[in-house]
């Protein structure tokens, strides 16, 4: 009987990859454990071995081929003593490349809602972020709220995704000052558990691209350390789950020493990785911690959304002379976004961004929120609700002003985030929004968060667990009154 | 130099120097130890007890009300931070854990400036925002002070990546408790420094007790010196009582650190006179104890029958070596009642730059 094999996904958040290469033909005999084929995605490049023995009888997806998607057949073998020629004819229609247009949700994600979330791994023209030129293009005009406020006209824009984004400014920063190395978990030979770091090690040695063991508490307080006596570490996390295991030392040894030495010694250290839930990886491997370092001062919390916010906001913070929280998301590396083509282009730490302007609403988010935030503007608007979208971009300092003015003009405010809802993000915002605009208030502010549940692995309650465009755009008709 | 130069000692050397760490110090230490010439002596003398008198003063003004929250004292365990002192070269950076008064004295730093901070004044090296904890100096290369039992073990760790890192030939010291020495960061840090090759040196003041609890309480295996085994970290026990004992120990670590051998790790067998801060009962040992410790293994007390025994020093001149230390003690104590509070202002700064 003939068995179709599989494209194979390599990772939770993985929905398509690149078929790289077949290492056997047609006619070819197999057996379990062989490797057939060759596939890679953005991240990782990966073996796909036979589970059968058999016959490679038919090849239908060819090297080469890109966005295969997952669970496409790719080849189809013939059972033992089967005709291969039958076992060839019996083979559906060769699957076509996944359409540009309509990558990202796997089926099951679809139904289960997950298509609100995009998709890691995919970077194609839909999952463009919403009121983002398209790329290349060239920045005309600019209001003084204006998105793009930090990059000067006329500049060239390039399409280039969050992880590219990342690993550019790592590398500017690097060749600036000789002072600045990468130090984390696989950051070297392995090019970076989510290829953050990729190709790092090959243009600056392993002395500034450095492999630790797994010890977070340890290289965490090795990164302090060296940044007390003026190195710049730029500390990978592989998640900052595993950071719990540091947060000893992010701290009381970082964020506390300027004051307790009375201002005679700080520790520039950036700590970074992806933070919050990416797919299906359960409770331990999904926090969001935002909120988290926001409550501690001596600490910066930088979390961006957009590729070019990731790289200015990351080279800013390497500059920067203090500890620094780096907050990424781990579906946001695949998206691309259009990034400035400048030498150096750097955004201030402590500015949020008016990503869309209305005069109805204010919604403020940042990270991946702000997915949920831009679509649901977008579907509010054939409602006829002008939604302002302001993307926080820093956590801490957070930007009040730009928050406060923007409630001044709208008068209502809905938050969202992955977090948890006590003590999150959005409760501080609802906190300074009565503090300083109290009186232009026409609504109780609403907070859209994640559920105040650990994160369940079962695709349906993940799904319930984490905020969605509806649940948006429900708490914006709710503070409209509509 | 009377010390001789002896091959780096493998962990756990020093079968002549053995003592049990449930014991006092081996009383043939001494005679074993390398000799220090007169200049040494008066030196390890006038640095130890600066730091005897200070803390002695410390505790009256903890009693006076004048320092506030914890307060660690180092009395009995002088000799240790200063022989290591003495067997460093400019440059070389000292971490510690909040028993850490005597640390900073060694590395010369202002004892007004010290004692400021304990009263929490605006004088104080801090500013009066870190406390008896938490105090730094980038110009004596002492950064810390530190309150978390075992934190410094990682960042000095990073001292020594920073060392290796520019290729200056300098070693950091790490010096930590008995108790830090369970802590699993440690070991962390062993493993990186030892896979990379770091200067570092660990100083591990073996002082008997982790607050209450006694090392055989506490502890799996109490010979510390071989707690770097497992990375293949050389480690020796040292009498952590004898100045020059310290210093020849001091030197042979810090001279393999530095010449690219890895870290090194060195058990101090001392002992804490005083209870662990001073709301400390001590009920967990016996006044004996603590009177047999004083009385035949002073640190201070050894180097002073030195200096009148070989040296032929004095009474008299021992007397105004003493009056000196107390002097600049007591200039300490007064700069640090009468100096003002920080400005409120204060509170908010230093918090981010």
């Amino acid at each position: 009987m003939a068995i179709d094999i599989l494209m194979p996904a390599l990772s939770p958040t993985m929905e398509q990859g690149k078929l790289a290469k077949w290492l056997k033909k047609e006619g070819d005999k197999v057996k379990p454990g062989d490797v057939l084929a060759e596939i890679e995605t953005d991240k990782a490049t990966m073996e796909v071995e036979a589970i059968d023995e058999g016959v490679l009888a038919k090849i239908l997806v060819s090297d080469g081929t890109d966005n295969v998607a997952v669970n496409t057949p790719i080849a189809v073998l013939a059972g033992e003593g089967e005709d291969m020629s039958t076992a060839a004819s019996s083979a559906k229609a060769p699957a076509a490349p996944a359409p540009e247009a309509q990558p990202a949700p796997t089926p099951d994600m679809e139904r289960e809602g997950m298509a609100d979330r995009p998709s890691a791994g995919a970077r194609t023209d839909s999952d463009r972020p919403f009121a983002e030129p398209a790329a290349p293009s060239i920045i005309q005009t600019r209001s003084s709220h204006d998105a793009m406020a930090e990059i000067p006209e006329g500049t060239e824009m390039v399409s280039m995704t969050v992880r590219e984004a990342l690993r550019d400014a790592m590398a500017e920063e690097m060749r600036r000052d000789e002072n600045v190395f990468v130090m984390g978990e696989e950051v070297a030979e392995y090019q970076g558990a989510y290829k953050v770091t990729q190709g790092l090690l090959q243009e600056f040695g392993a002395r500034r691209v450095v492999d630790t063991p797994i010890t977070e508490h340890g290289f965490a307080g090795v990164g302090v350390g060296a940044a007390f006596t003026g190195l710049r570490p730029i500390v990978e996390f592989m998640t900052f789950n595993f950071a719990m295991q540091a947060i000893d030392h992010i701290i009381n040894s970082a964020a506390k020493t300027l004051y307790m030495s009375g201002g005679q010694l700080g520790a520039p250290v950036v700590f970074r990785g992806p933070n919050g839930a990416a797919a299906r990886v359960g409770a331990q491997h999904s926090h969001d911690y935002s909120a988290w370092y926001s409550n501690v001062p001596g600490l910066k919390v930088i979390a961006p959304y957009s590729a070019s916010d990731a790289k200015g906001l990351l080279k800013s913070a390497i500059r920067d002379p203090n500890p620094i929280i780096f907050l990424e998301n781990e579906i946001l590396y695949g998206q691309s976004f259009p990034v400035p083509k400048l030498d150096d282009f750097t955004v201030p730490i402590g500015k949020a961004r008016i990503h869309r302007e209305g005069k109805d609403v204010t919604i403020v988010s940042f990270s991946i929120g702000m997915t949920y935030a831009l679509k649901a503007a977008q579907e509010l608007e054939k409602e006829g609700i002008q939604a302002e979208v302001i993307d926080l971009r820093t956590i801490r300092p957070m930007d009040t002003d730009t928050i406060v003015a923007s409630v001044m003009k709208t008068g209502r405010c809905v938050t969202v985030e992955e977090g948890f809802p006590q003590s999150g993000i959005g409760a501080e915002i609802a906190a300074r929004i009565m503090e300083h605009a109290f009186d232009y208030l026409d609504a109780p502010v609403i907070r859209v968060t994640g559920k105040d549940v650990p994160m369940p692995y079962a695709a349906n309650l993940e799904k319930l667990a984490l905020p969605n465009v509806g649940e948006v755009v429900q708490a914006v008709k709710a503070v409209c009154y509509r | 130099m009377a010390v001789a130069a002896r091959k780096a000692g493998r962990a756990g050397s020093g079968a002549a120097n053995k003592p049990n760490s449930n014991k006092a110090p081996a009383k043939n230490a001494a005679s074993n130890s390398p000799q220090f010439d007169k200049d040494q002596d008066l030196s390890a003398y006038n640095e130890m007890l600066l730091i005897r008198r200070f803390e002695e003063k410390s505790g009256q003004m903890y009693g006076m009300g004048l320092i506030g929250g914890f307060c660690h004292l180092y009395i009995g365990q002088e000799a240790v931070v200063v022989g290591m002192q003495m067997a460093t070269i400019e440059g070389d950076q000292v971490i510690t854990g909040y028993r850490d008064h005597g640390h900073m004295l060694a590395c010369g730093m202002d004892p007004k400036g010290v004692m400021a901070e304990l009263t929490g004044r605006r004088g104080g090296l801090s500013k009066g925002k870190g406390g008896s904890m938490h105090m730094f100096s980038k110009e004596k290369h002492f950064y810390g002070g530190h309150g978390i039992v075992g934190a410094q073990v990682s960042l000095g760790t990073g001292l020594a990546f920073a060392n290796h890192y520019r290729e200056n030939g300098n070693v950091s010291l790490t010096y930590f408790g008995d108790g830090a020495a369970n802590q699993g960061q440690v070991y962390e840090s062993f493993n990186m420094a030892a896979l990379w090759k770091l200067p570092a040196v660990y100083v591990i003041e073996n002082n008997r007790y982790a607050m209450g609890t006694s090392v055989s309480r506490a502890s799996a295996q109490t010979d510390f010196s071989k707690r770097g085994l497992s990375f293949g970290i050389p480690g020796e026990q040292v009498d952590g009582m004898d100045v020059r004992a310290v210093y020849a120990a001091g030197q042979r670590a810090i001279e393999h650190a530095r010449t690219g051998k890895g870290p090194y790790i060195l058990e101090m067998q001392t002992y804490r006179y005083r209870g662990h801060s001073m709301s400390d009962p001590a009920k967990y040992r016996t006044k004996d104890e603590v009177a047999r410790m004083r009385e035949e293994f002073d640190p201070i007390e050894q180097v002073r029958r030195r200096l009148l025994e070989s040296w032929k020093l004095s009474e008299d001149e021992l007397k105004a070596i003493d009056s000196r230390v107390r002097e600049i003690v007591n200039e300490a104590a007064e700069f640090a009642t009468h100096d003002p509070e920080p400005d409120p202002s204060e509170l908010y700064t230093d918090i981010l730059l």
